[in-house]
């Protein structure tokens, strides 16, 4: 009975307290210096985005001046002769991210769904910790194994995908001899689709982090309601993770884009840069805006290297849109009001 | 059947037992004072983790009838109802003891296929939790979960259900619009609609009317006296005035000292009919809980 008589009992320093208590303290001071605090950090974040912004724009004008609009028409990249732009390297820089993203997407949004549904908790929090750690590793290293381990067996990949699914334009191989298991293997590689094999390796913690924190959102009395009425685990997932995730799922994918849009070091050591375009993904020979720049950057003429600052704030603005339309599809998630009836 | 089964979620238990084979599922109230029982709980105690929530608790709950679970916060009324459709199963720490019957069958038996249960026994929870989807699809999600799909076989399904639970008068011309959006006892009324749309032999309702205003109970309460001649219905309740008028009989629960651990261990203290526990309990603790004198 003591726990129930404590209860009962004020609590002792409340006893005999006449004074009228102020609202103002100390509270309200560091509260006011946590408010300044961050509001600083959030307008530094402001200047310093803005900085680059116009350090690039400024850097760019004389090369864009130059060329005007044929900067986004043009394929080759010759700066020293005037003639240059971003038509093919650009192309080439979207083709990779599509095919990281395409290939990161199914395996991160089941990685999230495993985490948060189905594995056990011990489980749970190791694999979280194993895809935070996928996130770490650094590009070059992803570059490497890219580069020296893995391209050996996405080879294969490419040459069974050319073989049997050689008749979608996407995945034919120009000089490539399907028909032949003995054919020369270099048709393959350094390709698009390498690239972006390795860059999905690192576009998918990212994307897996993101749908994860969504779908650890979902109010467990949906889950329950669903359940309740006897759906299946894959069942609940449906009516419930996946509406209320929707937001987070195309945001965290397009988070993944940019990511995927801008990585550098690791494409730069796996393509052979090449300025024809090809939608042939599996083909040998690719390009990327920032591996041109990697790649150019140190023996560019002042004119040269403001073409590269052109080509540079192309791809500012591309990822800036890109990683907007991503937060403002994960900040709108849910609510659930709006989803469609 | 007196001897004891220990059968844990995930466990090789026992293979599935049946004690005398009953007609059916016909009410055969008509030969019978007392009717037929639904769930043969036996020496039930429940545990997440190493915490013995619930001990010992034996009780039949019988078809057609309303059972009032009652009983001071913590004593365990939720979670001896989520062993009834093994919502249970969601919390990892959980583990149950003891057996559940149903219809004869023991409910945690590993051969028992879990979705198929919660499929027939239905569940309304405290907080309403519509799905963010159309009232109509609401409704129809069980349905369609059990294979129908003819659209005029669902709308009919969709108005009976709504009738049902009341709601249809309110809803009807916007069956479309999502069902997040009514107010909280029309999304209690939706959940309710939902649970009785798969035609289920039992409702469970956690605290159904604990978000609800009075006159909202009320529609709750009549409702459940109609809806009892065809399900039976497990409620758990605060509000010993609702026991009282719309349970036939009533489970008096509370907490006691747990000599293993300084936690409180929930103990069934009383199961009778609702008339018998609210004028002439037969247990102190009783008495002084539906008084009002309790702790
Ligand atoms: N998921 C859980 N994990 C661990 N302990 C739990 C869990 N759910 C409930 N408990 C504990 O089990 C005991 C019984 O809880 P339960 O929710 O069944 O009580 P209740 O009778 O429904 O209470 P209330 O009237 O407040 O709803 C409590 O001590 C509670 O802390
Ligand atoms: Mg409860």
């Amino acid at each position: 009975m003591t726990a129930e008589l404590r209860t009962v009992l004020p609590p002792q320093e409340r006893v005999g307290e006449p004074e009228p208590r102020p609202f103002a303290g100390r509270q309200g001071r560091s509260d006011k210096v946590f408010t300044r605090v961050t509001f600083l950090s959030g307008v530094a974040v402001l200047a310093i985005m803005g900085a680059v912004g116009f350090f690039l724009t400024l850097e760019s004008t004389d090369a864009l001046g130059r060329v005007g609009f044929s900067f986004l028409t043009t394929s080759v990249w010759e700066p020293d002769r005037g003639e240059f732009g971003i038509k093919a390297v650009l192309t080439f820089t979207v083709l990779i991210a599509l095919v990281a993203v395409a290939i990161a997407f199914p395996i991160s949004m089941a990685t999230a769904l495993f985490i948060v549904e189905i594995a056990p908790r011990r489980v749970k929090s190791w694999l979280v910790s194993l895809v935070d750690l996928m996130a770490a590793v650094p590009s070059v290293v992803y570059g490497l194994w890219g580069a020296f381990l893995m391209q050996g067996q996405v080879i294969g990949l490419s040459r069974w995908i050319n073989t049997w699914f050689g008749w979608i334009p996407l995945f034919s191989v120009d000089g490539a001899d399907p028909g032949n298991p003995l054919s020369n293997a270099t048709v393959y590689t350094a390709s698009t689709f390498v690239a972006g094999v390795v860059v999905a390796m690192m576009v998918m913690p990212i994307q897996c982090v993101v749908m994860r924190e969504v779908f650890s959102q979902v109010p467990p009395g949906e889950r329950e309601g669903a359940f309740a009425l006897g759906a299946t685990r894959w069942g609940m997932i449906r009516v419930v993770t996946l509406p209320f995730g929707r937001g987070g799922i195309i945001g965290g994918t397009m988070l993944g884009l940019g990511r995927a849009l801008g990585e550098t070091i690791a494409v730069y050591m796996i393509i052979s840069s090449r300025f024809d375009i090809s939608f042939h993904v599996l083909e040998s020979g690719s390009n990327s805006v920032s591996a041109l720049i990697a790649l150019r950057y140190a023996e560019a003429s002042d004119f040269g290297l403001s073409a590269l600052f052109s080509a540079g704030l192309s791809l500012f603005l591309i990822t800036l849109v890109v990683n907007f339309t991503a937060s403002w599809f994960v900040a709108r998630s849910r609510s659930g009001a709006d989803s469609e009836a | 059947m007196t001897e004891q089964g220990v059968t844990s979620v995930t466990d090789q238990g026992p293979t599935i037992r049946i004690d005398e084979p009953r007609a059916g599922d016909a009410p055969s109230e008509t030969t019978a004072v007392d009717g037929h029982v639904v769930f043969d709980v036996r020496d039930l105690s429940v545990y997440y983790g190493p915490f013995r929530a619930v001990r010992d608790a034996n009780l039949h709950i019988r078809q057609h009838e309303i059972t009032a679970f009652i009983g001071p916060s913590g004593c365990g009324k939720t979670t001896v109802l989520r062993c009834f459709n093994r919502m249970n199963d969601f919390i990892e720490t959980a583990r149950v003891e003891g057996t559940i019957n149903y219809h004869g069958v023991d409910l945690y038996d590993p051969q028992v296929n879990s979705t198929e249960v919660r499929r027939r026994i239905g569940m309304v929870f405290q907080k309403p939790n519509p799905f963010p989807k159309s009232i109509y699809d609401n409704v129809a999600y069980g349905p369609r979960l059990a294979g129908m799909k003819k659209k005029a076989e669902l709308d009919d399904v969709v108005e009976k259900s709504l009738r049902g639970a009341a709601l249809w008068d309110e809803v009807k011309d916007r069956l479309k619009n999502s069902g997040l959006g009514l107010s909280g006892g029309q999304q209690q009324r939706l959940c309710i609609a939902r649970a009785i749309a798969v035609d289920p032999e039992v409702i469970l309702m956690d605290e159904p009317c604990s978000a609800l205003d009075p006159i909202a109970t009320a529609r709750i309460e009549d409702l459940m006296q109609e809806i009892k001649s065809k399900f039976t219905i497990v409620i758990v309740t605060h509000n010993m005035q609702q026991a009282a008028r719309v349970s036939d009989r009533t489970a008096f629960f509370t907490t006691e000292v747990n000599p293993e651990s300084d936690r409180r261990t929930g103990v069934l203290v009383e199961y009778d009919l609702t008339k018998k526990i609210f004028s002439n309990p037969g247990d102190e603790r009783t008495e002084q809980y539906v008084t009002g004198r309790f702790g």
